[in-house]
């Protein structure tokens, strides 16, 4: 079930638009695993990694990441400025 | 895993100071003591950390020595209503310019979990390890009862409507207080058996019932229960402590030649050297 989720927007997505013009950033060694970003994201984007960071916290990462609508919304929820969203419209294209 | 430099300011305080048109150099920030009182040193603004519960008289004093700079305080409710209650009610009974940003988390967190004056009836604190007793107060109602311009509730589970809040008290003329419901996962969710953070931050989203204009009697906090949030009172055209005092004593002191309206310490100064030059 979890693979097939993933499997649905992984490949094919990032193939056809090689830079997404929304998407999720990461500063993993910062998150303390508080699961907010997972629990509040609008179009559940995130899941805990299997993984563990430095401080041995679960980070999230992106597994649905083309899915992302840049609102920010994990950005405002973090306590530790962990993760944000980031829009690219065509004024900051870099 | 991607990295940026380019990291967006996540935070509805600061989102809502970027969006405003305000000049930066006019904003001074005032904390008291508590887990907010580190505000004052996260940001590149005049701040100030005042001691445990006189961040309001700090910044009266400020507000009226400087009457351009628009002062914001953060206070939890411990520096606020408990030790500071008393400067709170004279600052909205005096409706001085000031934007108060009240951080509930509903006991004294920083110094081990004491009761607070909002500590609802049951809740066990350190200082009551079988449960408080004690009617807390209701901020809203307090703040609206005293004379507060601008009163809205939002929990730190409302980040937008938290932001437009502070816009708005941003924008305000006036004694504007805001309150933010947050949890104490470490003492008071855990003394309490209410689970992490998440689980608290859940039922911020599934038990607040937004209701703006909502009359502030009916908004109290109980341990358990659902509770309001909204924008509460919005009042439009109430005379500021020093608009007060300026517009009495231009009456009172009508025939005196002599009489100068008090525009603030930082004026005075650049007259009194205007004078000795």
């Amino acid at each position: 079930m979890e693979e097939s989720k993933r499997n649905k927007c992984s490949s094919d997505a990032k193939t056809t638009s090689p830079k997404p013009k929304e998407k999720v950033c990461f500063q993993t060694e910062r998150c303390k695993g508080c699961g907010f970003c997972i629990e509040f994201c609008p179009v559940k984007v995130l899941e805990f990694s299997k993984d563990y960071n430095k401080k041995g916290y679960h980070y999230p990462v992106a597994v649905n990441a083309c899915k992302c609508i840049g609102c920010n919304m994990c950005g405002m929820y973090c306590p530790d400025f962990a993760i944000w969203g980031e829009k690219n419209s065509d004024k900051n294209k870099e | 895993m991607e990295t940026t430099d380019k990291h967006p300011l996540n935070n509805a305080f600061l989102n809502a100071l970027d969006k405003s048109p305000m000049d930066k150099n006019k904003i001074a920030i005032v904390s008291g003591i508590g887990c907010t009182g580190r505000v004052a040193g996260y940001v590149n603004l005049d701040s100030f950390h005042t001691t445990h519960g006189r961040a309001l008289p700090f910044a009266e004093g400020l507000k009226a020595a400087s009457p351009d700079t628009k002062v914001v305080v953060f206070t939890g409710d411990g520096d606020l209503m408990s030790i500071g209650g008393n400067h709170f009610i004279h600052a909205g009974r005096k409706n001085m310019d000031l934007m108060v940003i009240c951080v509930n988390n509903l006991n004294y967190a920083m110094t081990g979990g004491q009761v607070s004056a909002t500590t609802p009836q049951r809740a066990i604190t350190a200082t009551a390890p079988y449960g408080s007793f004690c009617e807390p107060f209701n901020l809203p109602f307090l703040a609206e009862t005293v004379g507060a311009v601008y009163v809205a509730r939002w929990t730190v589970y409302h980040v937008r409507e938290m932001q437009k809040a502070m816009s708005e008290a941003l924008n305000k003329k006036g004694f504007s207080f805001i309150e933010i419901m947050s949890p104490c996962p470490t003492l008071f969710e855990r003394r309490n058996k209410m689970g992490s953070a998440l689980t608290r931050m859940k039922f911020y989203k599934e038990n607040t019932k937004v209701e703006n204009n909502a009359d502030t009697r009916n908004t109290k906090i109980s341990l358990n229960d659902p509770f309001t949030v909204g924008k509460f009172v919005d009042i439009e055209g109430k005379k500021t402590y020093l608009e007060a005092m300026n517009s009495y004593y231009d009456e009172a002191f009508q025939s005196d030649d002599e009489y100068m309206r008090y525009r603030g310490l930082a004026q005075k100064n650049y007259e009194e050297g205007c004078l000795n030059d």
